[in-house]
């Protein structure tokens, strides 16, 4: 059944014209989407031009199932505003990760009918179509299964610490090398390929996609999201070449060079290499060092204390992690720094590039919370201030002020950036117990002689110690 | 198209994409990724073309499945970004006159 609106010849000028139309108004919206001013608009315009891509594909002439075609689009479009208007502001990371993951899988499976409809017409497959249709399933049920197991650590689902298996590399490796070979067999059979060994590839990518991820922590799921962002992009500009469709060509691209950059961004924030990330087991080896830090001695104090600790300062740093995203707490945090700066202490709030489960992650949940742009510094522009600092106040971060990354060499995080808050007059943590983060090791910062533990849900001891310096 | 005009096109991408990337503040990463990843739903174009070839049940359910993820990428992609730049947005400062009490 086709509907007569069909008018549009695929490939011809028009519906060209229309993807040209629809692609620039993605750069234009990426572009946008970099500074903050305009970056809402710049959502708004990549939507734009996706809305176009759409339309103009429905009206191209060859579009047909319209029962199927419709009851796709109803589903996918329920399930997406209701997930959306639903899921908090701290559950976006695992969000984008599981976003991303349908979107991989929907490479996928265009890629594993694109072949069976090859497989029917009966004719050799050319290879410039069966190549890309290869690689766009492989990436694709990679990035499908992976996106998942970060969704999973993310949420919980999981266990965030790194899951391993003996001998994990070299079956990565042989995995790699037979989906690498089954592809070449099935190109080199391009007359009459199986589809039994393109479905063992299918399974053979998604079981890599599940081994690469389960053995990464949680701590470094945000480069592992954005690697398999930029992935299921290039997967995306693959599905075009098989198509031979330029607004997927383009938009693929874009967001596969995109997400390079950011993934090379983030690692580079960690001072380790992607290649570090993905095959190191972060946090494999920490049970020794574990075990040899029991029972260290630590001071713990109370709201009221911290409360008087803060008031009578003149600079207070505030140093947020995910602890305070997991408490809901940037609001409370808020309220305890306007009663601060009431009392004329200057705030600033020192964000660490991975602070939180993604790069940004700390400035989307402070700005819910109304803090102004400008008190949301970076780690290279208030580490060289933390000196003069009166307090920093550590909220549910933890690794990412742990002073091993400077002074332990064999730490595992040793070279990685920190925002340094043993450098300042006093340090207060705010954290509900001494256990290690998310990369699985200890931290002496809570050991330090200039650092007082407040143990306490961060949203409970931030309102606690608005209250108090209310008090004062 | 040909393939080497298909190359052209998907090699310059690359470079706006690098170009158009590069100079983003870190505040901007997560509404960022989440922008770029709800564009790559556009393969949902694929599962549109690929439905209306399909000639039996398989294929009908790997269509229906695919465009449904595509959908849920674009729709939920854009709709959280949108969500998270509006904690952006300058709002009005009701706030103002409580600053000048304090004085």
């Amino acid at each position: 059944m086709t509907l007569p609106l069909a008018v549009i010849e695929p490939g011809g000028s028009l519906a060209t014209a229309l993807y040209i139309v629809s692609f620039s108004l993605f750069i234009f919206g990426v572009r946008r989407g970099t500074h903050p001013t305009t970056a809402k608009q710049g959502n708004l315009t990549a939507a734009t031009g996706m809305a176009i891509a759409i339309v103009t594909t429905l009206l191209l002439d060859g579009i047909g199932n319209w029962g199927l075609l419709i009851l796709g689009l109803a589903i996918g479009t329920g399930v997406g505003v209701v997930a959306s208007l639903r899921v908090q502001m701290t559950a976006m990371p695992q969000m984008v990760a599981l976003y991303n993951g349908v979107g991989g899988g929907a490479v996928a499976l265009i890629a594993w009918s694109e072949f069976r409809h090859g497989l029917a017409l009966g004719e050799e497959i050319p290879l410039d179509e069966l190549v890309p249709i290869l690689f766009s399933m492989v990436i694709g049920s990679v990035s499908f299964w992976g996106s998942n197991i970060a969704f999973g650590k993310l949420q919980g689902m999981i266990p965030g610490r790194p899951v391993k298996v003996p001998g994990q590399q070299v079956l990565n490796a042989l995995l790699l090398v037979g989906i690498v070979a089954a592809c070449i067999a099935i190109s080199a059979t391009n007359d009459d390929p199986s589809q039994a060994v393109f479905i063992a590839v299918l399974i053979g990518a998604a079981a890599l996609g599940n081994l690469v991820v389960l053995p990464i922590g949680g701590a470094d799921m945000p480069v592992v999201i954005s690697l398999l962002n930029a992935c299921t992009g290039l997967a995306a500009a693959a599905a075009g070449f098989a198509l031979d469709n330029v607004a997927l060509i383009v938009a693929g691209t874009l967001v596969g060079s995109s997400g390079t950059i950011l993934t090379l961004e983030m690692a580079t924030a960690m001072n380790r290499s992607v290649a570090n990330i993905l095959f190191a087991g972060f946090g494999g080896a920490p049970a020794a060092g574990a075990a040899a830090t029991e029972e260290r001695p630590h001071r713990s104090v109370s709201a009221q204390d911290a409360a008087i600790a803060l008031a009578y300062a003149d600079s207070v740093v505030i140093v947020p992690g995910y602890g305070m995203a997991v408490a809901q707490a940037q609001h409370a945090v808020k309220e305890m720094a306007d009663e601060l700066e009431a009392r004329g202490v200057t705030v600033n709030y020192a964000i660490h590039p991975v602070a939180g489960r993604m790069p940004g992650h700390m400035n989307v949940l402070l700005a819910e919370a109304d803090v102004s742009y400008e008190k949301l510094r970076e780690m290279d522009e208030i580490n060289p201030e933390m000196p003069r600092t009166d307090v920093a106040v550590v909220i549910g971060a933890n690794d990412v002020t742990n002073p091993a990354a400077k002074d332990d060499p064999d730490s595992p995080i040793a070279g990685m950036p920190i925002i340094e808050v043993d450098e300042a007059q006093q340090v207060i943590v705010i954290k509900r117990s001494l256990s290690p983060g998310f990369a699985g090791i200890d931290n002496d910062l809570f050991y330090h002689e200039k650092t007082s533990m407040l143990f306490s849900d961060a949203k409970e001891a931030a309102q606690g110690i608005a209250a108090e310096v209310q008090e004062l | 198209m040909d393939l080497i005009t298909e190359v052209t096109i998907f090699v310059l991408a690359a470079f706006v994409g690098f170009e158009v990337i590069s100079k983003v503040p870190t505040t901007l990463h997560t509404p960022l990724m989440s922008q770029t990843n709800a564009i790559h739903g556009i393969v949902m174009l694929g599962g549109l073309i690929v439905i209306g070839l399909s000639d039996d049940l398989l294929e009908d359910v790997i269509g229906v499945i695919a465009i449904a993820f595509g959908a849920i990428n674009i729709v939920g992609g854009f709709m959280v970004t949108d969500r998270m730049l509006g904690m952006f947005a300058r709002r009005p400062k009701p706030k103002k006159p409580a600053e000048s009490e304090k004085g």
